[in-house]
């Protein structure tokens, strides 16, 4: 901290703005890690271009695994930020839902038969359905949320509770395997681009939701539903249907992220696919600096958030932390953040930030 | 509406209380008629009990919390993360059964200590802290120890094993001898435990202020309770029912394992919701929770003894009975404040 703020009065720019910038917060943990990371073993940052068992060129080092695996997270994050903004809560069902979209896409792409040698349907096709299928689960949410004026949280638990139930009576509780290797491009490499694959995915999906923000009333409207929801329906917006809108365009997000996921295995494992993904993706709302109680959002950090989380996951396993005790750790990680964000311990830290200026200002008068 | 004092006849609080105990009553007489034979016995209801002993107690403290509108779904972590602790020290480190209850008690508190005051003094979201202590309590049971084991002290097995007779109610069975009816140690503390609780809420002072900060906390401050530390308490109390819950789990099942009480918070939830507790706080009933816990587990007890025992259908069953109720609860607010605004 004190470096940064040399750094900064260094560039004649107030500490105590760029502090209070929504963006400052994931830009701070991934300079935090990223140093972290350095100091303890630099070999973090190597990069190699190798060929994968197919013959094909691929990037590997634990920077791209981060953009790679991170890409989901992502993706998620634009949903749950938009959630998040107009009802101020979470939706804590997006892995349940995941497993029931990656279900719905190997179910339409084998058939009747488990363990086909082609594919049965397009994947478009398969991807479109699963769409479907998850923007009904966002849309089951949303009405829950917004027409029956349940908590975003409880409401959401019905399918976090069920989710995986009906996921795997989707399939019958088989666990389709596909040999298609078309299929594995989507959370894979395609052949001749060593980058992989998902990230470009995130990307599109990150340039069309800026497409939306920048085109449309969209941003302003949530925002405002968000903030105040009396005096948005007092102006005129229906309110209960742009919370309902943003549970179903976090299904659609959903469902990308399930294509990419299922996509990874070219299978489903109908307990562990997406497990804890809830938590990473409220964590990247959070992250990125956004109130979790609703009102104003910045997309850019959400999903800034999510890649610094995905490096803190990365970080942790290259010190051969097991899985399950991850989430520990991020516990404290999530604690720390809302506890640093709590409106009562801002007062307190600007208080004590004004105070420390003030001495330095005399000082440099003096 | 005629006059106000008709209206007062049913309040919520009563509705949904009894639209629990009728549900209950209606799907265990259903199944008695239906399914016979396992049902008609009085060891079946005595089982269900003792299977659910622990989430009658996570309940209590679960009804508590929503009662001041809050919400805590760090419960099963807490009942993992105690049964392996438990095990770790029974089996690895040659402790007593005495030293594992205050094991038990000292990791509640501590969750329900911090987490009270992240939600009551600092003002954070109960959700987002319990969400958080869940994860932490998980990720701290694998750490503790990665591989579930069963517990071979003598002292806690003998304590495990004692069954408390139920007179008058055992059956003769088919090679004609007499079998008795029992409970575990479990369901004795969470009954003592429920009517505790109810006595506590009904007629003591910290009892009804829970019901005040959750009804209207702004009310409530000015009628001179301490909103801030009502919260607290309410944590507090919701994590040491999690502590014994926890052991009271551990002793049912005998084992540590870290995909132990999995979902517990989930049922917790929904038992205190199909009990009749508001998610918006101020209504709510220990006596509704009890009932609850009861519906719910009947429910899961009626499916699997259907024939549908694939897993996913328990957890298809106990959602759909979960948002049935909300949207109970839910049109019941709506009427009300309807009420509201003819009067």
């Amino acid at each position: 901290m004190e470096n940064k703020a040399v750094k900064n009065t260094g560039k004649s720019r107030d500490w105590g703005k760029l502090f209070g910038k929504q963006i400052f917060i994931p830009i701070a943990a991934l300079l935090l890690l990223a140093i972290f990371n350095l100091v303890t073993d630099p070999s973090f940052y190597k990069i190699t271009l190798g060929f994968n068992s197919a013959g094909n060129p691929v990037l590997s080092g634990y920077l791209v695994t981060i953009l790679d695996y991170g890409s989901e997270l992502a993706i998620l994050a634009i949903g749950m930020t938009l959630v998040t903004a107009a009802s101020g809560g979470q939706d804590i069902s997006v892995g349940a839902t995941i497993a029931i979209a990656g279900s719905v896409i190997l179910r339409i792409l084998c058939g009747t038969n488990s363990r086909p040698d082609t594919l049965q349907a397009p994947i478009i096709v398969a991807f479109l359905v699963a769409c479907v299928a998850a923007m009904l689960c966002g849309a089951f949410n949303g009405i829950l949320v917004a027409y029956f004026k349940i908590q975003p949280m409880v409401a959401t638990l019905i399918l976090f509770t069920a989710g995986r139930s009906i996921a795997a009576w989707i399939n019958n509780n088989e666990l389709p395997i596909i040999s298609d290797p078309t299929f594995s491009y989507f959370g894979g490499f395609i052949p001749g681009i060593p980058i992989p694959m998902p990230f470009f995915i995130a990307v599109a999906c990150m340039i069309v939701i800026a497409l939306v923000l920048k085109f449309t009333n969209l941003r302003l409207y949530i925002q405002s539903v968000g903030i105040n929801e009396s005096s948005a329906r007092l102006n005129g917006l229906n309110p209960a249907f742009i919370k309902f809108l943003t549970f179903v365009i976090l299904g659609l997000c959903v469902a990308v992220a399930g294509l990419i996921k299922v996509s990874r295995l070219s299978s489903i494992n109908y307990s562990v696919i997406a497990k804890d993904i809830e938590m990473d993706a409220i964590l990247a709302v959070a992250l990125g600096g956004n109130a979790l109680s609703g009102g104003k959002f910045n997309m850019t950090a959400s999903i800034l958030g999510a890649y610094v989380i995905q490096f803190l996951t990365t970080t942790l396993y290259k010190f051969n932390v097991q899985s399950d005790a991850l989430s520990a750790y991020k516990a404290v990680v999530v604690i720390a953040l809302v506890v640093f964000s709590a409106p009562i311990v801002r007062e307190k830290m600007s208080a004590l930030g004004k105070k420390i200026k003030g001495q330095s200002h005399a000082k440099g008068v003096a | 509406m005629k006059s106000p004092k008709k209206s007062k006849g049913i309040t919520n609080s009563n509705l949904l209380l009894i639209i629990t105990i009728v549900v209950f009553f209606a799907m265990y007489i259903g199944a008695m008629i239906f399914q016979g034979k396992g049902f008609l016995k009085p060891q079946t209801f005595l089982n269900i009990l003792n299977a659910n002993a622990a989430l009658i107690i996570t309940s209590c403290g679960m009804s508590i919390v929503m009662i001041t509108g809050g919400i805590d779904i760090s419960v099963g972590g807490v009942a993992a993360l105690v049964s392996m602790c438990c095990a770790v020290y029974l089996d690895f480190h040659d402790g007593n059964v005495f030293g594992a209850v205050l094991i038990a008690l000292g990791i509640g508190l501590a969750f329900g200590l911090v987490q009270g005051f992240l939600v009551a003094y600092l003002g954070i979201q109960p959700f987002i802290v319990s969400l958080a202590g869940m994860f932490f309590a998980r990720g701290m049971t694998t750490i503790v120890n990665t591989n579930p084991f069963n517990v071979a002290n003598e002292a806690f097995v003998a304590l495990k094993n004692t069954r408390v007779v139920v007179p008058g109610l055992g059956v003769v069975n088919k090679i004609g001898k007499y079998v008795d009816a029992y409970v575990e140690i479990g369901v004795v503390v969470a009954l003592l435990l429920v009517v505790i609780l109810f006595c506590v809420l009904r007629w003591t002072k910290p009892g009804r202020n829970f019901y005040a900060v959750g009804g209207n906390q702004q009310s409530a401050l000015m009628l001179g309770i301490n909103v801030k530390r009502t919260k607290f308490l309410a944590h507090l109390l919701c994590g040491l029912l999690a502590g014994i819950g926890g052991f009271v789990y551990f002793m049912h099942v005998g084992s540590g394992s870290a995909s132990h009480a999995s979902g517990m918070e989930m049922n917790a939830i929904a038992s205190s919701i199909i009990g009749g507790t508001m998610l918006t706080g101020g209504v709510g009933n220990i006596i509704g929770t009890l009932f609850g816990v009861l519906s719910l587990s009947t429910i899961q007890n009626i499916v699997s003894s259907a024939g549908l025992d694939q897993a996913w259908w328990t957890g298809i069953t106990v959602a759909a009975m979960l948002c049935l109720f909300l949207v109970i609860q839910s049109v019941i607010m709506n009427r009300k404040k309807k009420i509201k605004r003819i009067k």
